[in-house]
């Protein structure tokens, strides 16, 4: 292979772009867990539920591109045809709930 | 496990297809497969034309009638159209790209097993408390209670052979996107490998649906979960919602691919690249996305809504305008060429104004007011078969002719295609066209009899006729197969004076396909070499070892469990014993799979140098 | 070439991509939750349509805690979070790391059957609330049944990597199987993500 002072100055590289990485994980954790103690916390104080409903869908929504960009890693390269795959599916499932939520005789 | 030894015997042979992980190899078995369920549905569809060759006719019982009805419709889309459209896929995009192999060989494998246990598992009904009778729809309730086990078989073998379809699916997208040789860009695909790139992707998004659907219709008739039971707050419109979810971009599916092949026919036998390729490939992405949402353009009648409906019928008309798109491309592709009519080309003019009729009552059944006059009448019929046989089967049989020197490396004799053709397509014609007027004078689709002296009588009876001459058409088509086979006259690898990467190499092709990667130089690359260059793809790696996937039996063995575990489920009580082994056994071959590296073997530099041909026109 | 699948020193930045194998289980993946996506869809859909359905049973209202709720989704985002940690010490070659990671993402996600396991029986005994009591009552067991099937198979998934690959470390050949399977554990919380919103917490504000 390659001479190893060059391989090794290249590990250490990239160990601190993972940590760096890491950085942002942490921060996503962090921020998935206020949005569930948002969440949480709306439904148990019984606000309206015309406020709530959609505030804890967006923030439902906000959690899971977290998820899909951040622990998924959707964020770096090599990911565009994962992504557009992820949103047509998306675009499927939209038509799919809204179909079944409102079209089918109450 | 070298797969360039090759053992003589039928047996060496027979245990060669059970575990092959060749695409060229699952692509006959997808060929043989669907070419058998062919068969079936076509006796299915006769026995329904003799019963209604007159009024009040007694031919079969009115149970009978009901299941043959349904197994008619749930084998020529699921276990024909589907099937043959993977065998094509498998036996031609590869080559297309360039490739030696598709992404995931084993899943390929597995994939075929599963649909062939599948449809294995739906036609046992038959002979096991009779086949489902709920219509290939399934629609609740009357699918909650249809009596004996026929629904569940629908439900259960539709499961099996869906997972496999998916799985299928899911491999050829992702062969197109990793595996395409170097030059290969997206937009000098081949349109065959467009179309069924995006089939694969409608598959993908289409067919879970389905899997949900099936699943609550085997809990709810089988483990008394109540989604479709309106006594105890369940809701029958929500199959219906699910099941057009599948079916209408399943339909799709199934035309996209007969689209491809036209595009590929009629480039070929007009000596002209294709008109309007980028706009082809637009209109197919396009078609694709608007059949996402037009589904309930099915359910018009039952009680949406006029903004639902008006919704619907709008998108449903605009998918109209690609469609109309295609077909001008190939007249325009047409215009100005030196026509050559062989077989495949004559099925590619057939195609066109048939399809044509069937899009035109499209738009008339897509409006929304006319559709409470046409639904679930002999109109509907008519439309649909004139979509699926005019669209789906002439591409299908067109498709097969054009491919079968590169599958099976023999010519199917031309005569006979021609009296295939004319016999099916007269007979086509002769069936379905009436039907839109027995449609419109009201005699409603699926009905065991008609009354005499309605003015129905007559219609019928020619509608019969024809159904007789496209029996003796397919026939002949098997005739041919068989002569040609046994006399087995071997042709070149490019007989038909073609433009694209698969008849640049041998046929049928070596194992490895590419013997060095080819380079792609531009839209119809052998097209571009035999003008522009020697005639001869230019390689564009080096020689060296080829990394091949070994074979396996473990697809079928996964496949054969779930098999086994569906009888048991469905028959419960002391049978589910049946469904512990099946799981089992699929379990264990799951983990198998997973706890003995599978490597593949390396076919050496060496040995290619031996072997005669250079890899590339001949 | 097979050898080098096996060797586990001096691999490359992202070893899960660097072969074409790697690669075609990253893509084939990836198009996989897509389809996923799609069935989800059709349960949580069913399930809106359901809902309001309790026929003679317990309505939503009636029978849902939010404090195991909250626990269960504690734990499974934690393990999410987890399975991070893992791929983290995979992509830096540390095998023991990445297995010890492992082994606590599954700890946790044993722990979230576990309380979906009691909050069923709960449901069952409690409650009378059981498969067969009414539409919504089957909408409920299988959409979450069916998440927590995923849970289940992806425990077993990520059990047998660790036990087969127990020996060796980190190769070409398992680095995308590894990768692949936390993906799929990311996307099991996606989806539970929208089980406490729509069905536990749009379920108690009615």
């Amino acid at each position: 292979m390659a001479d190893n002072t060059n391989s090794n100055e290249k590990q250490l590289y990239y160990r601190k772009k993972h940590k760096e990485e890491m950085k942002h994980h942490i921060l996503t954790f962090a921020m998935m867990i206020a949005f569930t103690l948002i969440a949480f916390g709306l439904v148990i104080a019984e606000v309206s539920a015309l406020f709530t409903i959609p505030i804890i869908l967006v923030l439902a929504a906000v959690q899971v591109l977290f998820q899909l960009y951040y622990f998924m890693h959707m964020n770096q390269e090599g990911h565009e045809m994962p992504a557009l795959m992820i949103y047509s599916g998306i675009f499927a499932a939209l038509l799919t709930v809204l179909a079944l939520a409102t079209i089918v005789w109450w | 496990m070298s797969a360039t030894a090759r053992k003589a015997g039928f047996g060496a042979a027979l245990w060669d297809y059970l575990t092959t992980v060749d695409h060229k190899k699952i692509g006959i078995l997808y060929l043989v497969a669907g070419i058998f369920f062919f068969i079936l549905g076509g006796l299915e569809a006769m026995l329904i034309r003799i019963q209604l060759i007159s009024p009040n006719n007694e031919f079969i019982s009115a149970q009978f009638y009901n299941e043959v009805l349904t197994m008619h419709g749930t084998t020529m889309i699921f276990l024909a159209a589907m099937p043959l459209i993977f065998a094509l896929m498998n036996a031609v995009v590869p080559l297309q790209i360039g490739a030696r192999d598709v992404a995931f060989p084993f899943v390929n494998s597995l994939g075929f097993w599963l649909f062939f246990f599948g449809g294995v598992m739906l036609n046992v009904s038959w002979f096991v408390t009779g086949a489902p009778d709920a219509g290939w729809t399934a629609y609740a309730p009357l699918s909650i209670f249809s009596e004996g086990h026929g629904v569940d078989f629908y439900a259960i073998g539709l499961q099996i052979s869906g997972f496999g379809t998916l799985m299928g699916g899911i491999n050829f997208i992702v062969t197109v996107v990793n595996m395409r040789a170097p030059g290969m860009t997206y937009m000098r695909m081949p349109l065959f490998t467009w179309t069924a790139f995006i089939a694969s992707v409608l598959i993908l998004f289409a067919f879970p649906a389905l899997t949900v659907g099936l699943f609550m219709l085997t809990f709810d008739r089988l483990f008394g979960a109540n989604f479709f039971d309106p006594a105890m707050g369940g809701n029958a419109i929500i199959w219906e919602h699910l099941f057009w979810i599948f079916g209408h971009p399943e339909v799709y599916i199934l035309i996209l691919p007969a689209f491809g092949v036209f595009s590929e026919v009629i480039p070929t036998f007009a000596k002209k690249r294709l008109f309007g390729y980028s706009s082809m490939v637009f209109a197919t992405v396009l078609i694709a996305f608007l059949g996402f949402m037009v589904w309930a353009h099915h359910m018009f009648t039952v009680g949406l809504g006029p903004i639902a409906n008006s919704i619907f019928a709008v998108a449903t008309m605009a998918i109209a305008v690609p469609t109309g798109i295609k077909i001008f491309n190939w007249l325009f592709t047409l215009w100005g060429g030196s026509i050559r009519l062989t077989s495949p080309m004559v099925f590619a003019l057939g195609f066109i104004p048939t399809f044509t009729i069937g899009g035109m009552t499209g738009v008339m059944l897509a409006s929304a007011a006319a559709d409470f006059q046409y639904h679930d009448s002999y109109f509907v019929v008519a439309h649909f078969h004139y979509v699926i046989v005019g669209g789906v089967v002439l591409g299908l049989f067109a498709g097969i002719i054009y491919w079968w020197p590169k599958m099976f490396g023999t010519m199917l004799n031309e005569k006979l295609n021609h009296w295939f053709f004319w016999l099916f397509f007269i007979g086509f014609h002769l069936t379905f066209f009436i039907q839109h007027f027995l449609g419109l004078m009201g005699m409603p689709r699926r009905y065991w009899k008609f009354l005499p002296d309605q003015g129905l009588d007559l219609f019928n009876l020619i509608s019969t006729i024809g159904a007789f001459f496209m029996a003796v058409g397919t026939i002949v088509f098997l005739y041919n197969v068989i002569i040609t086979q046994v006399k087995g006259v071997k042709v070149s690898g490019d007989p038909w004076d073609a433009r694209t990467l698969e008849w640049a190499i041998p046929s049928p092709p070596p194992f490895y396909n590419f013997k060095q990667e080819p380079l792609v130089r531009g839209l119809d690359p052998l097209w571009i070499e035999k003008t522009e260059g020697n005639g001869k793809i230019q390689p564009a790696t080096p020689l060296g070892d080829i990394h091949m996937p070994n074979n396996s039996f473990v697809p079928f063995m996964m496949s054969l469990g779930l098999f086994i575990a569906g009888f048991g489920v469905m028959f419960q009580g002391t049978y589910w014993v049946l469904a512990v082994i099946g799981f089992g056994i699929t379990a264990g071959s799951m983990l198998y799979r997973s706890f003995k590296d599978d490597l593949g073997y390396h076919v050496h530099k060496e040995d290619l140098e031996d072997e005669k041909g250079d890899g590339s026109n001949g | 070439m097979a050898d080098d699948m096996l060797k586990s020193d001096n691999l490359p930045q992202n070893p899960e991509r660097a072969s074409l194998e790697g690669r075609n289980k990253f893509m084939g993946f990836w198009f996989f939750l897509g389809g996923e996506t799609v069935l989800f869809a059709s349960l949580f859909g069913t399930y809106l349509a359901l809902r309001n359905s309790p026929a003679e049973g317990p309505t939503a209202s009636e029978i849902f805690g939010l404090e195991l709720v909250f626990i269960m989704t504690i734990v499974l985002l934690t393990s999410s979070l987890t399975s991070v940690y893992a791929m983290y010490h995979m992509k830096n070659g540390d095998f023991k790391k990445m297995q010890l990671w492992l082994g606590i993402t599954v700890a946790l996600g044993f722990t979230f059957l576990g309380f979906e396991i009691y909050e069923f029986y709960h449901y069952v005994h409690g409650y009378h609330f059981g498969y067969t009591t009414s539409a919504f009552s089957s909408a409920f067991y299988t959409l979450v049944g069916f998440h927590g099937g995923h849970v289940a198979f992806g425990l077993a998934w990520i059990i047998s990597l660790m036990i087969r690959n127990a020996k060796r470390g980190i190769n070409l050949y398992n680095a995308p199987k590894f990768y692949i399977a936390s993906l799929y554990w990311h996307f099991i919380d996606v989806v539970w993500v929208f089980i406490f919103t729509v069905v536990y917490l749009m379920g108690k504000v009615g």
